[in-house]
């Protein structure tokens, strides 16, 4: 029989490739490629420029962090709408504590703290309160923004500390750091989902927690670390912000990430009820935004539309997903 | 043949690769008894839902008083008159009685309002009727009925709606002798009217005594369909199996004297005072009706059900109690009765859920390593002849036995000292079934105890060294091998009857 399936295997090729990027993987690719070439020849005076590609890829960092993890956690079977609050929160918390000590890695670590307590929040509530995820996450993610307001009294917090400042502006080889910082994210989740045993109990998780449980694990643990880890998370993307834009801001610039985050995760592959979704799904989902985002700028799409157009993305995401569920 | 309400010409259908029906063809008559047989997974439930309208069939047709039918759903089987009677009916909980059997045809007063006392009244009457008048009340709320009583109320319902064939899916698992009596009763009456009746079941003798005549399906085809009379039960099964039972079970290997795994006084929701003892190379079998607490036993030995009392001891291990892991780490393993649900990631591969208990023996430092998972999973696939174009197949298009055995191998590679299968041959064709018989047998002469759940009577006896039957959360039977009386282990298997109106708690 092993014979037959290594033959199998020789055979097609072609099948082979396509099942290794995933089908699915196969069609944002060409979803991508349409979009590249409509915004490309709109615009084709800009839209390949450096600086522009550059632009897009700034504009995704932050996201791309946010949508990997999110990725994770729908994978687990759970949702964290929180997120877009935690980036805010934490881009105060880090902005005051370089204020006050001056240090950017006290910044950093009061970022990666916060952002990590405050997953710890989430996941405590989820599990052993026995709250529903969206839920939760709801009523938390008002909480967080609420803390926000209260420690920076609704201020923005300026950050004058140049190393901290290197993070969101500093290029290395010629790109970005936000970037290389996306591509560590990546490739970690990569590991962590793909190849290591948690991150594959994750998937048995949400695929089906009974089977899970009754395979021996530990469930509430799982759920607990991967909500302290989306909030970790956040809190990079927290300092991605801040770094970026040399302030800490309660809500400017991380309202609406937690929707974005959460159309990429379900545009890159991921289903409703958990076990299912890849990191380079969610990769190529950011980049798919990135660039709608891009180009609508580009061709001088008012404001409105373009919010309309991404809750459209969110909902065709989940209903592409479905109907692909049900049919297999 | 202006009798027949129901003639179904050469169906077939298929889910996926599995051919849950190929090419059957029966007739159902006015005012007969038809009784529908056959191992689970025969394809009964297949065939039932394709007359009650829930899915059409790949092939063949189905023709109503003689002219051909499409339906479209449910719906509208039902508006045609055919209703079936499922094993767990369908009550409305926090409804009254009067709602549940008048649902979507409640009688209104100006257009939106319920009538009340119209409702009242009309319920009254039927319940007069079907003589359940001292026992149901019109107003009183579904929640506290025990089954008897929630069929009685899915009959009522089925027949005030105008149904002329009438099916009945097990309609005595979860009934006392007295209910059941009283059930046969009532279809006879049903016949009388004219109705026409289905009539599926597991219970042999109820059948020759209830049934006109008898159709027997094995593996998706007719294997038998003739009249009632002159059936005997060894005939009846020796068509439903395909050759002599005996033929299907190897015999039995000595039974050590060495205890494996201890159970005393294990209590918990569902089941209180389970105490026994299981040894090396000894297959214990449960018995006991749909509900009688079987599979929340092994839930509960498992620990994945909190214990309330009791202790488990494995090979001098104590499991504690709500512990998947530690029961796992010990050398138990415990393959559940509903393989989509609680055994089987559907989206994922053979491998993956092969491997899922043995991450230490498929991984350096966390990491996963495909090599040593295809290696293990590989050898252990062969030896069970799991069928698939190859161990990154999902397991979601494999067939209900080939599904089976990806389970059982996630336990072989975990080499347990003690594995509880529950129902491990539901859904399974006949070929594999004796497949994992063998199996079975194997695993017990290797040293292992197994207990096995089932509710096959002709797979529990021709399985264990022991059974033990359940009924309402306890033990109620020990019987030991040769010694396995059906009727006695049957009797066992009876609920206590309830006392009736039990309104103050």
């Amino acid at each position: 029989m092993t014979h037959a399936m290594t033959r199998a295997a020789a055979r097609i090729p072609f099948r082979t490739a396509i099942d290794r990027v995933g089908l699915h993987n196969v069609s944002l690719i060409f979803a991508l490629v349409c979009l590249v070439a409509i915004f490309g020849s709109l615009r084709s005076d800009v839209f390949f420029s450096n600086r522009n590609l550059l632009n897009i890829g700034m504009g995704v960092a932050i996201l791309g962090v946010l949508a990997i993890s999110q990725t994770a956690v729908i994978v687990s079977g759970g949702l964290d709408i929180s997120v877009g609050a935690i980036v805010g929160l934490t881009t105060v918390a880090t902005a005051m504590a370089i204020e006050a000590s001056g240090a950017a890695g006290l910044g950093i670590a009061a970022g990666l703290g916060l952002g990590a307590l405050a997953g710890l929040v989430n996941g405590l509530l989820i599990t052993y309160g026995r709250v529903n995820a969206i839920i939760a996450t709801l009523g938390t993610m008002a909480i967080f923004r609420g803390v926000a307001f209260i420690l920076s009294d609704g201020q923005s917090v300026s950050i004058f500390d140049d190393t901290f400042r290197w993070i969101g502006v500093g290029r290395v080889l010629g790109l970005p750091v936000p970037i290389w910082v996306l591509l560590a994210v990546a490739i970690g989740f990569w590991v962590f989902l793909h190849r290591s045993v948690v991150g594959r109990n994750l998937y048995a998780i949400g695929g089906n927690p009974v089977v899970a449980r009754l395979s021996g694990m530990n469930l509430n643990r799982y759920r607990v670390g991967m909500y302290v880890l989306s909030g970790c998370m956040a809190g990079v993307g927290g300092i991605l912000l801040a770094a970026r834009t040399g302030s800490g801001q309660p809500v400017s610039g991380s309202e609406g990430l937690e929707l974005e985050a959460i159309t990429a995760a379900f545009l890159g592959g991921c289903a409703m009820q958990g076990g299912k979704g890849t990191v380079v799904g969610a990769l190529l989902a950011v980049t798919i935004i990135g660039v709608l985002n891009n180009g609508m700028i580009l061709t001088a799409v008012p404001t409105f539309y373009q919010m309309l157009a991404k809750g459209t993305l969110l909902i065709l995401a989940v209903l592409v997903a479905e109907y692909r569920l049900n049919r297999t | 043949m202006a009798n027949v309400i129901l003639q179904v010409d050469a169906v077939s259908k298929a889910f996926g690769v599995v051919r849950a029906l190929s090419g059957v063809s029966l007739d159902v008559r006015r005012g007969e008894v038809l009784a529908l047989v056959g191992e689970n997974g025969a394809g009964k439930s297949t065939l039932m839902r394709l007359i009650e309208g829930v899915f059409p069939p790949d092939s063949g047709a189905i023709a109503m008083d003689g002219a051909p039918v499409a339906f479209a759903g449910p719906r509208d089987a039902h508006a045609r008159g055919i209703r079936v009677i499922h094993q767990e009916p369908e009550v409305v909980p926090h409804m009254t009685v009067g709602e549940n059997i008048y649902v979507g045809q409640l009688p209104r007063r100006a257009g939106v309002l319920l009538d009340g006392g119209r409702l009242a009244a009309q319920t009254a009457r039927l319940l007069a009727e079907f003589g359940m008048g001292g026992e149901l009340a019109p107003e009183q709320r579904c929640d506290r009925l025990g089954p008897a009583q929630r069929q009685m109320i899915e009959i009522m319902r089925a027949v005030h709606a105008g149904g002329r064939l009438i099916a009945f899916d097990e309609p005595t698992s979860s009934l006392t002798d007295a209910e059941a009596r009283r059930l046969f009763r009532l279809i006879g009456r049903l016949r009388a009217d004219g109705a026409a009746i289905v009539y599926i079941s597991h219970r042999l003798p109820e059948i020759i005594d209830l049934a006109d005549r008898i159709a027997v399906l094995r593996d998706g085809r007719l294997a038998d369909f003739g009249p009632a009379a002159g059936a005997t039960e060894a005939g009846i099964t020796r068509k439903m199996v395909g050759r002599d039972l005996s033929e299907m079970f190897p015999p039995r290997a000595p039974v050590t004297e060495r205890a494996v795994l201890d159970v005393e006084g294990l209590t918990t929701e569902a089941v209180s005072n389970i105490s026994f003892r299981l040894h090396a190379g000894e297959v214990l079998g449960i018995g006991g009706l749909m509900g009688a607490g079987r599979s929340e036993l092994a839930k509960g030995v498992f620990g994945f059900d909190r214990r309330l009392a009791g202790r488990v001891t494995l090979d001098g291990v104590d499991l504690p109690s709500g512990d998947t892991a530690a029961a796992i780490l010990a050398g138990l393993g415990f393959a559940p009765e509903d393989r989509k649900q609680e055994a089987l990631l559907l989206l994922q591969s053979i491998l993956d859920n092969a491997v899922l208990c043995i991450p230490d023996r498929v991984s350096t430092r966390g990491l996963f390593r495909r090599r040593k998972g295809l290696a293990i999973v590989g050898e252990i696939a062969r030896r069970l002849a799991i069928k698939a174009p190859s161990l990154d197949t999902p397991v979601s298009r494999l067939s209900g036995g080939n599904q089976q055995k990806v389970v059982l191998a996630r336990w072989l590679a975990r080499q347990p000292k003690v594995l509880i299968l529950d129902e491990p041959t539901r859904g399974v064709d006949v070929g594999a079934k004796s497949e994992i018989y063998g199996l079975i047998r194997d695993l017990t002469r290797a040293g292992l105890g197994l207990i096995v759940i089932s509710s096959e009577m002709p797979e529990l006896i021709g399985l264990s060294d022991r059974i033990l039957v359940m009924a309402g959360g306890r033990i109620t039977g020990a019987f030991t091998a040769p010694d396995f009386d059906e009727e006695a282990i049957l009797r066992a298997a009876m609920p206590p009857s309830p006392p009736r109106h039990k309104e103050s708690e």
